[in-house]
């Protein structure tokens, strides 16, 4: 089936057989007559450039049947613009229910278009198979040079299960022929010390951003390395337990260009966990030489483990406690984050937050957003806290269930004062009942 | 002429509020109801055993309170397409009447019996009683389009015309004039099943715990009042360990069914309000139950593709996983996680849910632990929750999936905080899952966290008598969020760092939103868009359209190769 193209394009009898020159010469008459009343257009004298411009609209699959059209639109399809971004999607029939890159595309790529190539990223399902894929795929990218590349687990992080050298080595092949590499994600999966040594040793210069959450073969010393050579690093998330007072030192090195923002996930391998802590001056450091960056901290953590967390200022602008936290913690998070922008709590407890809010709209005077889940606030607290931060908060997301009703307020009313100090209309979130 | 009415039975199992019944009666010199009963759902696991027990309770109470009338229920095996003609001209019928039904396959299936009667000279009439309101009059207030948000649909509701008054019970004088004729062998003809006659084993079967029936789900009604009038209040009551258990005042399954009216539960509560509150307007939360089944069946009325991802433009695409044995050790109670274990297990043995602990497994099953789709969910479901019909289980299962409506995806139930929270001392989990009675209050819901000792005293070694937790949950909660993260960013085309503004702001007009919802639309929206189901949509769409220059930027989303290359259409 033919499609017609999208955009301002008339949609003429454009689409003759790809053809013979017979048939050009013919339609090209036709055309010209046409051209004298005034009407119809001449897709052969399209230019190339004009041609590239429209494909660059099209999704792949409608730009693939353009290009059956004829050999002129044959050619623009393959033209390097036209393939400078590519992301596979390798997704395997018994683990997935999505579909996946062709492999004769695949093919097609590797063997056109692979120096064509730019910025990549790998989707991959949570089996095994696929991630040894892409590994295959990125082994072959000799000829490419890379300004991005990401490697995404769409369900479960499968690349840690492809054996560790296959990785290694598959990645270290970008690492060395890229040299221009600007932008890596490379969350989940099994990169180790010596293949970030690769990595800074051809792409120094250019690293702006390296996304490296849960990378359990890194060490601290690992991680060190990229920030005391990558200096233009603006980007980083990785997992708590590769944050050093070394590595914020470095980042706010002289020579370090200013962080942008820093993304930190505290997860808890086993309930329990004992983690360290950082120095204040270590942050101080970093709000000095980066004033402006973000700290977006995500805290994966039981209730019991968050002793060392929280008991000096700390610059978090953006929080997110996954599992419960404690009253306690909330309070000193209201003490000690006065750069705080956004605050998502997943659960807490039924014992009312009514202070630590207050605290929190108080001393964080740039909240703008604010999640709860199940936890319990008071009504007139929660109004409280409202009217003390006013308009500033542009997302405030809380559950039905959160809102206590007391002597001032009931939940068929709570929404109308909260409306009036937010001046737009609000509404809880609720959640279906039965 | 004389009229021979049949009244065919689906769901609106009841004579109470039964309009489509009343209407058939006038006039009409024969009445039979029937009841098609096909053959091919009872040996489907589909459908389990506590629902085909329920339901032909229903089809015993509704042909014991025919009998009262002089009448009877029919109950006919087969296919409504061929059932239909055969019997149009055996009882020499010449009018069909039935509920009306808003379901995207009932519409069909009702179309086609339309056309059959219309062939055969049968008068039709459908009736709208198992709804508040004429779902095409909400859809129609909102510009023709069904509302993609809760707070939407409750204004819309704002604006309609009142709840129409329930239809009067069909009683003795209503059917004086009309007759049905019974044979002899009616009850070997046209008798009610039992569960053994359907094929199942019936050999320890506990009895039902929630009986079905019309007379039952009116007795519950009263009792549901009169404990409300009690209470004197009508807020939403406190989770606490008790609400867990199955209550001899639940109503859901019996809306579901029809047993009961819900325009009576509407009026009655309405009036037991203005009585006790002395206040003439009830708020909208006292009827949320029935908006919310209102609601969903909103939604789907108009979309076929309701309980599916693919194709489906209401709902958000996302990667799941496909793992059936994860999904069998969800499904079955193996879990590792005494509170998911446990709502299972009650699930499985009486059919029945509170609504928490829905929320509960279905976290755990899709965006929370598991990242398994909500469509295997939903069958499970479908399978063993009595109250569960298409619309409300499949817009439910999406809402909780946060496939859909707009949802933020941050609150994630914790499979072991949540369940203790709501019952500290744990007797949901040792009432459900006798093998960890053992376990203190301290253990039972982390009973791997136990020392050795405490198991060996429980008899229960974690690992041997009782599973190992399938997942680490904060491990998968953070793999998960950040998916969750990806997909809707790609959505909303948010690139901050906020987690909360990833979601989408509500579509101003409730709209099937343009690239806001972002979803997949297939060929209704957006230039050039294919129309291939593909699920590449929502990531391609994105970008349609875009200036060039976005391309160029080094944070570019990629172009999606995923289609498959050489695929004709």
């Amino acid at each position: 089936m033919k499609r017609g193209l999208q955009g301002n394009e008339q949609e003429d009898g454009g689409g003759t057989s790809s053809g013979s020159q017979k048939t050009l010469k013919r339609s090209r008459k036709q055309r010209r007559e046409k051209d004298l009343e005034g009407e119809g257009a001449r897709w052969e004298c399209l230019p190339q450039e004009i041609l590239l411009h429209i494909f660059q609209y099209l999704p792949l699959l409608d730009r693939a049947y353009a290009s059956q059209v004829c050999r002129g639109w044959n050619e623009a399809f393959h033209m390097p613009e036209l393939w400078r971004c590519f992301e596979f999607e390798l997704n395997q029939p018994a683990s997935s229910y999505l579909k996946a890159t062709h492999p004769d595309l695949i093919k097609q790529i590797i063997k056109r278009h692979s120096n064509h190539l730019q910025y990549v990223s790998f989707k991959v399902d949570s089996s095994r198979e696929s991630a040894e894929a892409a590994c295959d795929i990125l082994s072959q990218l000799v000829n490419c040079s890379l300004k991005t590349l990401g490697l995404i687990s769409t369900a479960r992080p499968s690349f840690m299960e492809v054996p560790k050298s296959h990785f290694i080595s598959a990645l270290t092949v970008v690492f060395v022929n890229s040299k221009s590499l600007s932008s890596l994600k490379i969350d989940d999966t099994p990169v180790d010390d010596p293949s970030l040594k690769v990595l800074v040793a051809n792409n120094s210069d250019t690293l702006k951003l390296l996304k490296m959450s849960s990378c359990p073969h890194v060490s601290p010393a690992g991680i060190l390395c990229v920030a005391d050579q990558c200096h233009g690093l603006r980007e980083l998330a990785l997992n708590y337990h590769l944050l050093s007072d070394e590595l914020l030192l470095a980042l706010s090195s002289e020579r370090h260009v200013h962080l942008e923002h820093l993304r930190i996930d505290v997860v808890s391998e086993n309930p329990g966990q004992q983690f360290h802590t950082i120095k204040k001056s270590s942050w101080d450091a970093m709000v000095r030489h980066s004033p402006k960056f973000n700290l977006v901290m995500y805290f994966f953590l039981y209730e019991d483990e968050f002793s060392p967390f929280f008991r000096d200022e700390i610059p978090v602008t953006h929080l997110y406690f996954g599992r419960s936290v404690s009253k306690d913690v909330l309070g000193r998070v209201g003490l000690n984050c006065p750069r705080l922008v956004e605050l998502v709590v997943c659960a807490n407890g039924l014992r009312p937050l009514d202070e630590e809010l207050i605290r929190i709209a108080q001393r964080c005077t740039q909240l703008s957003a604010i999640g709860l889940g199940e936890c319990e606030v008071s009504c007139s607290a929660f109004v409280e806290f409202v009217k003390m931060c006013g308009d500033r908060l542009t997302q405030l997301s809380i559950m039905e269930e959160v809102l206590v009703p007391d002597h001032r307020y009931g939940l068929d009313d709570i929404h109308w004062e909260v409306s009036k100090h937010l001046g737009r209309v609000w509404f809880p979130d609720m959640m279906p009942t039965w | 002429m004389v009229v021979n009415s049949v009244h065919w039975f689906r769901k609106g199992l009841r004579l109470h509020d039964n309009p489509s019944l009343r209407e058939s009666i006038q006039g009409a010199e024969t009445l039979r109801c029937i009841y098609i009963l096909d053959p091919w759902f009872a040996g489907s696991s589909s459908v389990g055993i506590n629902r085909w027990r329920f339901l032909l309770h229903c089809l015993e109470d509704l042909d014991a309170s025919l009998r009262k009338l002089n009448s009877r229920l029919f109950v006919i095996r087969g296919q409504p397409t061929d059932v239909f003609p055969r019997l149009f001209k055996e009882w020499k019928i010449t009018r069909l009447s039935y509920e009306y039904d808003s379901e995207p396959f009932g519409k069909e299936r009702d179309a086609a019996i339309h056309k059959l009667a219309s062939e055969a000279g049968v008068e039709v009439m459908g009736r709208i009683s198992h709804t508040l309101y004429d779902l095409d009059k909400i859809i129609e207030l909102n510009g023709g389009q069904s509302p993609l948000t809760y707070k939407r649909f409750q204004a819309l509701i704002n604006r309609m015309d009142a709840v129409e008054l329930p239809a009067e019970t069909i009683t003795s004088e209503v059917l004086k004039k009309c007759a049905t004729p019974i044979n002899d062998d009616h009850d070997d003809k046209y008798g009610v099943p039992s569960l053994e006659e359907l094929g199942f084993e019936t050999e320890g079967l506990t009895s039902a715990v929630w009986p079905g029936g019309e007379t039952e789900a009116l007795m519950r009604l009263e009792r549901h009042l009169e404990r409300k009038a009690w209470v004197a209040n009508f807020e939403r009551p406190r989770m606490n360990a008790n609400s867990l258990l199955a209550s001899p005042t639940g109503l859901s399954p019996y809306l579901r069914f029809g047993c009961l009216s819900c325009r009576l539960f509407y009026f009655k509560l309405t009036d037991l309000y203005r009585k006790v509150k002395k206040n003439s307007t009830p708020p909208q939360s006292l009827y949320g139950q029935l908006l919310w089944r209102e609601f969903f069946y909103t939604t789907a009325t108009n979309n076929s593709c309701f309980d599916k991802m693919e194709g489906n433009p209401v709902c958000v695409q996302i990667p799941w996983n496909r793992n059936p044995e994860a999904l069998a050790k969800w499904a079955e109670g193996r879990t590792g996680f005494p509170w998911i274990d446990a709502i299972m297990t009650q699930l499985r043995q009486e059919g029945w849910i509170h609504h928490l602990a829905r929320h509960a497994v279905a976290c755990f099953l899709t965006r929370g632990d598991l990242w398994i789709s909500w469509e295997e969910g939903m069958k499970v479901f479908e399978e063993l929750l009595l109250d569960a019909d298409w619309s409300v289980n499949a817009g439910s299962w999406m809402w909780l999936s946060c496939s859909s409506f707009f949802q933020q995806f941050f609150h994630c139930y914790c499979p072991v905080g949540f369940g203790r929270r709501t019952d500290p001392n744990g007797d949901y989990i040792r009432r459900y899952l006798p093998i960890l009675r053992g376990f203190p209050a301290k253990y039972i819901y982390d009973p791997w966290t136990a020392p050795e000792d405490v198991q060996k005293v429980a008899k229960c070694i974690i690992g041997v008598h009782y599973p190992k937790p399938m997942v680490n949950h904060a491990e998968a909660s953070r793999i998960n969020i950040e998916r969750m993260k990806q997909i809707y960013q790609q959505l909303s085309c948010y690139r901050g760092l906020g987690l909360l503004a990833t979601v989408p702001a509500n579509p101003n007009n409730g709209n099937n939103g343009s690239n806001v919802g972002g979803v997949n639309t297939g060929a209704s929206h957006g230039s050039g868009a294919s129309t291939d189901p593909s699920t590449q949509e929502a990531a391609s769409r994105t970008e349609r359209g875009q200036p060039v220059q976005k391309r160029r930027r080094e944070e570019a989303q990629p172009e999606s190769g995923a289609k498959s290359f050489k695929q004709s259409k």
